[in-house]
């Protein structure tokens, strides 16, 4: 519990790190938001009445100072384009987000830790081959060209999944797995062939450790063995599970944009192309939050596969 | 046993999840639906704001105008059941239609309406024009309300019926009365739809149900005048950022009509006999050039670049198919516009490149760079910028294209200082029918000297000649004095245009009135399915 609370603790300056350097990087850039709504037959004096109603007019570290104000108080602020408060799009965008995320997940971990596994096993053999040719392809091939192949395959030729949107979760079971099929396996090609590689690099150390000797000397059957080798090559896979799944709900742009998912990626960039100041920031601050806490709950998941770890 | 039964619930759990699910079930709400990509992403809920065309287009399903024009370009009554006017054309009296209602039940009266008006007077070109004239309005009951001008204003109508840039929609006076130093952040409107706000998701998806309070007129729909009583219940705006994934989703059936067909995509989705591919609406493309430093500042240069203009190069830079294009217009004014004129035009309908070379030399070009800024992030922008570039290029200019997204040109644009210091000296825009079609509503032939607009034009008799065309007497004095004013723009030129081209839309092809379209605009209460 201490061990908690102290890295929780731990947390404070680096988010005050990031706070800081998201705001001076947004604000610094080129690109003026007031001129974006005002619109191309704006006057000078509209968008000067636009700036100062919108309060960006007043010097950077007092906006800032106005920003982390807010934020002690629990308020995100609200869209300056919009007009919607940030709490408002982030709730929007949660549900997909999460659901691409977990379902992607599922679908990797299901599938790259047997495989790497049987790669191990079967190190050096036609099966090991095909799966290391699979997980260099899967990782070659860009997103977006795998994207559009899945939908001109399952959407279009074979009208078996939509091309685009996503159904929230309320609307249905079905429609809900139906819409994010082909988004979640599009995202899940590139996670399977990291952890399938990463499986297979540190089951393959692990079975050549003398304990799995022995285990095999004292009769133990194949699936105990690996079962037992999987164990103790987990930290690493864990590792790499757990971020990314942090990476997915920070946002994957290219997926939601061939997609048309609402997610939590699209908003950051529809944010940074239309310098929407306060969504860009309080979701960049809070996608920084996601990553720390993940990162606690890797660590602390490690003493459930090795309980020699202590903190 | 117990793998069994896990096989039997996994198979009812693939029953549930597929069979519950044909294409057709996926989210489809009761009633008659139609989908829509719209052309841009709604972020502004208040067309009396900004000028996007989005939020313009927001404005149109959700209020209604006391004024449309019709397919004709023809202003008639819509909210306004009857008008009248002095012989002198200084008063008016406008009554409503009775049983006008905003979609919350409330009456639409006269204060509303005049409110209204009040707030279009401060922000667009024609209503500022009528401030110019003494314009002031008066309630007479709640139905009806007097305007009187102290200076004859011929175009009243016209102004009232302004498609583009800010019709003058009716808001409830509450709303209008709000300060106009930002956006309304609420809609409550007496036209066809209501905004379903709480199904809004920016970036993503803007949903409208019909509006039970719309009074529709009895006369059919044409252009933006007469009924917009809807066929559908329900009109979903899909913002899909991927043109791929937009086309796929139209020949998939999963939306209905695409607004805007980026020109690469026009050719592949003609060859689909499910879907029709149309064109609506024109548009021009435009030169801006910075009229405050050189080269710009001096009216030879500004010349020597038109002259070396060639408009079907820079349509065809474009994207647009050969008939999606033309290869000339002669006007400022859109071509096949009411105000269409060839006056002044005749010694640039051919790009002359020694002619050019020759005005530029008589400009004392000195060499310097001129600074062209270059979208990266629209494809049509893209073109016509880089095709600027090789025009100047091809007459002897230093060029210096400086590539960034629209969101940085649009705040660049705005930079007075010079060109080495942070300015510029080029940009591409382009600029719907309405927007282009009149030396009022035309964004860069509207403003007097010591305007803001980004180039900063100026030219003493084009503003003399704007006054005058506005204060014709008639029609007959009014083309005119149309005629004069744009050939001294092609003097002067304030702008060059880089030639017209309609839109591309494509809608599947069991949509009905597609035909009816107009104005380039997605003018949903024309379609059925």
């Amino acid at each position: 519990m201490g061990y908690i609370l102290r890295r929780l603790v731990a947390t404070l300056p680096v988010m005050a790190v990031v706070a800081i350097v998201v705001f001076l990087l947004i604000h610094l850039s080129p690109g003026d938001p007031a001129a974006l709504i005002a619109g191309d037959l704006a006057t000078e004096e509209d968008i000067r009445n636009l700036r100062e109603t919108l309060g960006l007019n007043q010097p950077i570290w007092q906006q800032f100072m106005i920003w982390i104000g807010k934020l002690a108080t629990g308020d995100l602020g609200t869209s300056i384009f919009t007009q919607v408060p940030v709490t408002t799009l982030l709730g929007q965008r949660i549900e997909p987000t999460l659901s691409i995320a977990l379902v992607t997940m599922l679908i990797t971990v299901v599938l790259a830790i047997p495989l790497g596994t049987l790669a191990a096993y079967r190190a050096g053999s036609l099966i090991d081959r095909l799966v290391m040719i699979f997980a260099v392809l899967a990782f070659s091939v860009p997103a977006f060209l795998v994207g559009y192949l899945l939908i001109y395959g399952f959407a279009i030729r074979l009208p078996w999944f939509p091309v685009q949107g996503y159904v929230g979760f309320s609307e249905g079971a079905g429609p809900w797995l139906r819409s994010i099929v082909l988004p979640c396996v599009n995202l899940a090609l590139v996670y399977i062939a990291l952890i399938t590689r990463m499986t297979r690099a540190t089951v393959l150390e692990v079975l050549h450790e003398d304990y799995i000797r022995t285990a095999r000397a004292k009769g133990l059957g194949v699936l105990s063995v690996l079962l037992h080798a999987l164990r103790n090559a987990a930290v690493p896979i864990a590792t790499t599970v757990g971020m990314g799944i942090a990476l997915l709900i920070g946002g994957v742009v290219v997926t939601e944009t061939v997609f048309a998912i609402p997610g939590a990626g699209r908003l950051v960039v529809d944010s940074v192309q239309r310098h929407d100041y306060p969504v860009i920031q309080s979701v960049l601050l809070l996608s920084a939050g996601v990553y720390v806490i993940i990162n606690l709950l890797i660590d602390l998941s490690y003493r459930l596969f090795d309980p020699r770890i202590q903190y | 046993m117990m793998k069994r039964r896990t096989l039997a619930a996994l198979a009812a759990f693939g029953a549930f999840t597929l069979g519950t699910l044909s294409p057709q079930a996926m989210a489809q709400a009761p009633g008659k639906t139609l989908r829509m990509v719209a052309h841009a992403d709604l972020k502004i809920i208040d067309p009396t704001f900004t000028t996007a065309y989005i939020s313009r287009n927001f404005g149109y399903m959700v209020y209604d105008t006391l004024f449309s024009q019709d397919a004709s370009g023809k202003p008639q009554p819509q909210m306004v059941e009857k008008y009248s006017q002095s012989d002198d054309h200084k008063q008016w009296t406008f009554t409503l239609r009775p049983g006008l209602k905003f979609s919350d039940d409330s009456a639409v009266t006269s204060a509303d309406a005049i409110a209204s008006l009040q707030r279009w007077t401060s922000r667009d070109s024609f209503g500022r024009a009528m401030v110019a004239g003494g314009v002031e309005w008066k309630a007479v009951d709640p139905r009806t309300f007097t305007m009187t001008l102290a200076q004859p204003f011929s175009m009243v109508l016209d102004a009232l019926a302004k498609p583009s840039g800010y019709p003058a929609f009716v808001l409830p006076e509450r709303l209008a009365k709000l300060p106009t130093t930002s956006p309304i952040n609420e809609s409550l409107g007496s036209g066809p739809f209501i905004f379903k706000r709480d199904e809004w998701v920016p970036g993503n998806k803007a949903v409208f149900v019909r509006n039970p309070q719309y009074v529709p007129r009895t006369e059919a729909p044409s252009g933006l005048a007469g009924s917009k009583a809807s066929k559908f219940d329900r009109v979903e705006w899909l913002y899909l950022p991927d043109s791929n994934s937009s086309v796929a989703a139209l020949q998939r059936g999963e939306v209905d009509y695409i607004e805007s067909v980026p020109p690469d995509y026009i050719a592949p989705l003609r060859a689909n006999k499910d879907i029709k591919v149309g064109s609506g609406g024109s548009f021009q493309a435009f030169l801006v050039l910075n009229h405050l430093h050189p080269p710009f500042n001096n009216i030879k240069a500004r010349q020597a670049f038109q002259a070396a203009v060639n408009q079907e190069k820079f349509l065809a830079a474009m994207g647009y198919p050969p008939d999606m294009r033309m290869a000339y217009c002669h006007t400022f004014f859109i071509c096949g516009s009411p105000n269409d004129t060839a006056a002044g035009s005749q010694a640039w309908a051919k790009p002359d490149l020694a002619k050019a070379k020759a005005l530029l030399a008589e400009s004392g070009y000195k060499g310097e760079k001129v600074v062209i800024l270059v979208p990266t992030d629209i494809t049509y922008h893209n073109g016509s910028a880089l095709m600027a570039a090789q025009t100047l290029r091809s007459i002897g200019m230093n060029v210096d294209t400086q590539s960034m997204d629209w969101a940085s040109v649009t705040a660049r644009r705005a930079k007075k200082e010079a060109p080495s210091a942070g300015g510029w000296n080029v940009y591409v825009t382009v600029a719907g029918e309405f927007d282009a079609n009149s030396p009022v509503t035309n964004a860069y032939l509207s403003p007097a000297c010591g305007n803001s607009l980004p180039g900063w034009p100026c030219d003493k008799q084009l503003d003399e000649l704007r006054t005058a065309w506005l204060q014709s007497a008639n029609a007959t004095e009014r083309k005119q004095r149309l005629d004069a004013f744009q050939a001294r723009a092609f003097e002067a030129v304030p702008y060059i245009n880089a030639g017209q081209y309609s839109m591309a839309y494509a809608a599947r092809t069991n949509i009905k009135g597609l035909d009816k379209l107009w104005g380039g605009m997605p003018l949903v209460w024309m379609l059925d399915k």
